[in-house]
């Protein structure tokens, strides 16, 4: 399938620092996709490049196979990290004005809000100020304001910083049903673990560059470790004695009979073999691999990066 | 384009529908009659009544001070201690002491004692008809007779009449020029000022509540920039005619039910000016040296339709309009660089000194209009729209003016696109703080 915005080779040089280095990303329709990476990594600049809110100093941005124009804005929805709206305009008011300003006509635009609004049990809102409300029931209305004109793609800068849970799963939930009606989504985070159960395609960013991007299922299965964890009741000498050979333990715990071990299978065993290993030393009770998150991956990917610039600087 | 317009009519509506704007709307008139009404109540109300005793020990004043409405002099012989305990309960409540000898060319100081203070105007009126009486009394010593020297002492007054291209005599007053280029140009001032702060603090007001990137992600930065200015100068066109509208409606009133016997003798008095008019018709005498308007307003009115009112009004909306759109791009500039109404203090006084500046040039402007200052400033865009407005009146080359007007616009372009290179960099920069030296860089940033 043809990705719905493509990235080629995005540079932006900020005064003194290098927001974007050479960053390249496609995004396949009807995904979530996920950029992730630390504060100041460059995820912000990016977004904004795309909403076209600052230009990229070399490099080009695509929608739908078009080069980014103008007349794109239309069909794309953005929720910044750092939200607002007029504290003093009502809400049914501000969100016509931000749909209009969105290209939605008017009469289109109220049709669509007075859905919304019912979908989230908040009709009697229309008149209210936004300075009225708590800072949740301000997410909701900036969340349609967000979504309100239909946007073919959707970005969430931070999508649930500020929600409380309630809120984050009701957004959870409007999210995927977006997807499911065709909407593709990039959800800009540098907390990982809070969306990488929803990303189908994900992108790491450290320091103004694009560290790996892929499948999360593919990325994690790239880095995963061969690290298990069994928890079984029985004989842990026995046990130990059977697969010292074939495994590095990581963790021990025991209580009464029942002991819970994390370990690393080493050189070309199976979990099979591990399985068959244990066997003999007691009732299993579980086992199941331990999946590297993104958290880790990032980390370790971090890692071998910089040791990889130290030994070249050694070698220089 | 469409977009455009919405900005604008949001940023419009918005401001109109607030409590303020119509408390403004409706205090605005009421201060502004205020200022017109005020002074001539105070000068029509009755004043406080005084009763003096005079202790005249010159006896050159003795039954000689004039009584007023509200001035009662008493004459009497006792000594000051005594008159003082007077002033305490008595029917007098200042006492004034007459020492000296006058009538022999001594100077006299008189000595005035009260309880409660008395005003200038009451001090004013003594000393005058004191010098009066003194005055008349050393002429008639040197036998000179006073009535000669009424006649020969003849007030002037001078009408100034511009002959005019096409050989007319037009009749023109400095004072009511002027006057009128200074309330033109004050407007503008007070209007820049005013309405040049809102759109400051509309910037500023969506820079701190982030929703900049909400609406970036639809319109260009210009775009909104250009919304808000235009909006803003709409509320205050709708402001400014709702204050006239006001104005004029309360000064009729209060005219009418306040000031109703004045009014009725100047409306004989201009019946009379019309009869002598139509006699001088017929007399074949020039109406102009005869004619003497019976009341200041009137000349007033008259003297102002000698200026060519749809001239100064076709400036006016021009130089209003210019002005403010110049101004107002300049605070949302600076709106855009800071994080607070607090810090914008560093930034606003470079943009405050041209506008104040050319408010003082304007007063030297006034009393030679044609001097190269007058002209260099009433071109120069930043100071154009106050100083040319003073100038205005008193008939500045049509090839000044153009120029003014040219160099104004130009003025605006150059502005409003480096305000726009400053706002649409400094509204997304969080956090930092600017200096003069950042938002020099900000200019030369690519978008």
């Amino acid at each position: 399938m043809n990705p719905i915005l493509e990235v080629k080779h995005i540079h932006k040089q900020y005064a003194n620092h290098t927001a974007l280095n050479d960053v390249s990303l496609a995004i396949e329709p009807q995904k979530i996709f996920g950029l992730l990476g630390p504060n100041g990594a460059g995820k912000t600049s990016l977004i904004r490049i795309i909403n076209q809110i600052t230009g990229p100093d070399q490099g080009e941005v695509f929608f739908n196979g078009e080069k980014l124009a103008p007349r794109h804005v239309e069909m794309i929805g953005y929720l910044p990290e750092e939200r607002g709206l007029y504290k003093k305009m009502s809400v049914g008011e501000q969100v016509m004005y931000l749909a209009q300003l969105k290209g939605l006509k008017k009469n289109d635009a109220k049709a669509k809000l007075k859905e919304w609004f019912r979908k989230f049990e908040i009709e009697n809102w229309w008149d209210k100020k936004i300075e009225e409300l708590s800072k949740g029931m301000q997410q909701k209305v900036q969340f349609i304001v967000t979504v309100l004109h239909e946007p073919k793609l959707l970005i969430l800068d931070e999508p649930f910083s500020g929600f409380d849970p309630i809120n984050a799963q009701l957004i959870k939930k409007e999210i995927l049903e977006l997807r499911e009606k065709g909407a593709t989504i990039i959800f800009s985070t540098h907390n990982m673990g809070s969306v990488e159960e929803l990303c189908d395609n994900i992108a790491l960013i450290n320091k103004s560059q694009k560290l790996l991007d892929g499948s999360v299922k593919e990325i994690r299965r790239q880095y995963s470790s061969s690290i298990y964890n069994i928890t079984f009741r029985g004989n842990l000498l026995g046990f130990t004695n059977a697969v010292w050979a074939g495994a590095e333990f990581l963790e021990k715990k025991s209580e009464d009979e029942v002991h819970t071990v994390t370990l690393k299978l080493l050189r070309q065993n199976k979990p099979n073999d591990l399985l068959q290993a244990v066997l003999n030393s007691g009732e299993i009770l579980s086992f199941h691999e331990v999946i590297p998150s993104m958290n880790d991956i990032f980390i370790s990917v971090v890692e071998q990066k910089q040791a990889a610039n130290t030994q070249s600087s050694f070698t220089e | 384009m469409n977009k455009l317009f919405l900005i604008i009519q949001r940023e419009y509506f918005s401001r109109v529908r607030k409590k303020s704007f119509l408390l403004m709307t409706i205090l605005g008139p009421l201060l502004m009659a205020g200022v017109f009404i005020v002074p001539v109540w105070l000068a029509l109300r009755d004043k406080t009544d005084h009763h003096i005793l005079v202790l005249d020990h010159s006896g050159l004043f003795i039954n000689q001070l004039p009584n007023s409405k509200t001035i009662k002099f008493t004459y009497g012989a006792e000594s000051l201690q005594s008159a003082k305990a007077k002033l305490k309960d008595g029917p007098f409540d200042l006492i004034m002491e007459i020492n000296g000898d006058p009538i022999n060319g001594e100077k006299t100081t008189p000595l005035l004692y009260y309880k409660k203070q008395p005003g200038m105007s009451t001090e004013q009126y003594i000393t005058n008809a004191m010098e009066n009486i003194l005055f008349d009394y050393r002429l008639q010593g040197d036998s000179i007779d006073i009535s000669k020297i009424d006649k020969a002492r003849r007030p002037v007054e001078m009408l100034t009449i511009k002959v005019t291209e096409n050989g007319k005599d037009e009749k023109t007053n400095t004072g009511t020029n002027m006057v009128v280029g200074f309330v033109c140009a004050f407007i503008i001032y007070f209007m820049i000022f005013l309405y040049g702060s809102q759109v400051m603090r509309g910037v500023i007001e969506e820079k701190t509540n982030r929703i900049v990137e909400v609406i970036f992600s639809s319109v260009k930065p210009f775009q909104l920039m250009l919304g808000k200015i235009i909006g803003i100068a709409l509320v205050g066109l709708t402001q400014f005619i709702l204050w006239i509208v006001l104005t004029l409606t309360i000064q009729t009133v209060t005219m009418n039910v306040l000031f109703k016997d004045q009014l009725a003798d100047t409306a004989r008095q201009n019946a009379q000016v019309e009869k002598v008019m139509k006699n001088d018709l017929t007399a074949g005498v020039d109406k102009m040296q005869k004619v003497k308007s019976p009341n200041e307003v009137i000349e007033l009115i008259n003297e102002f339709q000698n200026i060519n009112i749809t001239k100064l009004l076709v400036c006016f909306g021009f130089y209003f309009l210019f002005g403010y759109l110049l101004y107002a791009a300049l605070f949302a500039g600076i709106g855009s660089a800071v994080d607070s109404e607090a810090d914008t203090q560093q930034f606003i006084l470079p943009v405050t000194v041209p506008l104040i500046a050319s408010f003082i040039i304007a007063q030297t402007v006034a009393t030679d209009p044609d001097s190269s200052m007058a002209q260099f400033f009433s071109i120069f865009p930043l100071t154009s729209p106050i100083v040319m407005m003073v100038r205005l009146p008193f008939d500045v080359p049509a090839w000044e003016l153009l120029l003014s007007m040219v160099s104004l616009i130009i003025g605006f372009l150059f502005f409003t696109w480096l305000a726009g290179r400053i706002y649409r960099t400094g509204i997304l920069m969080y956090g930092k703080k600017a200096s003069w030296r950042e938002i020099g860089k900000w200019l030369f940033y690519k978008p």
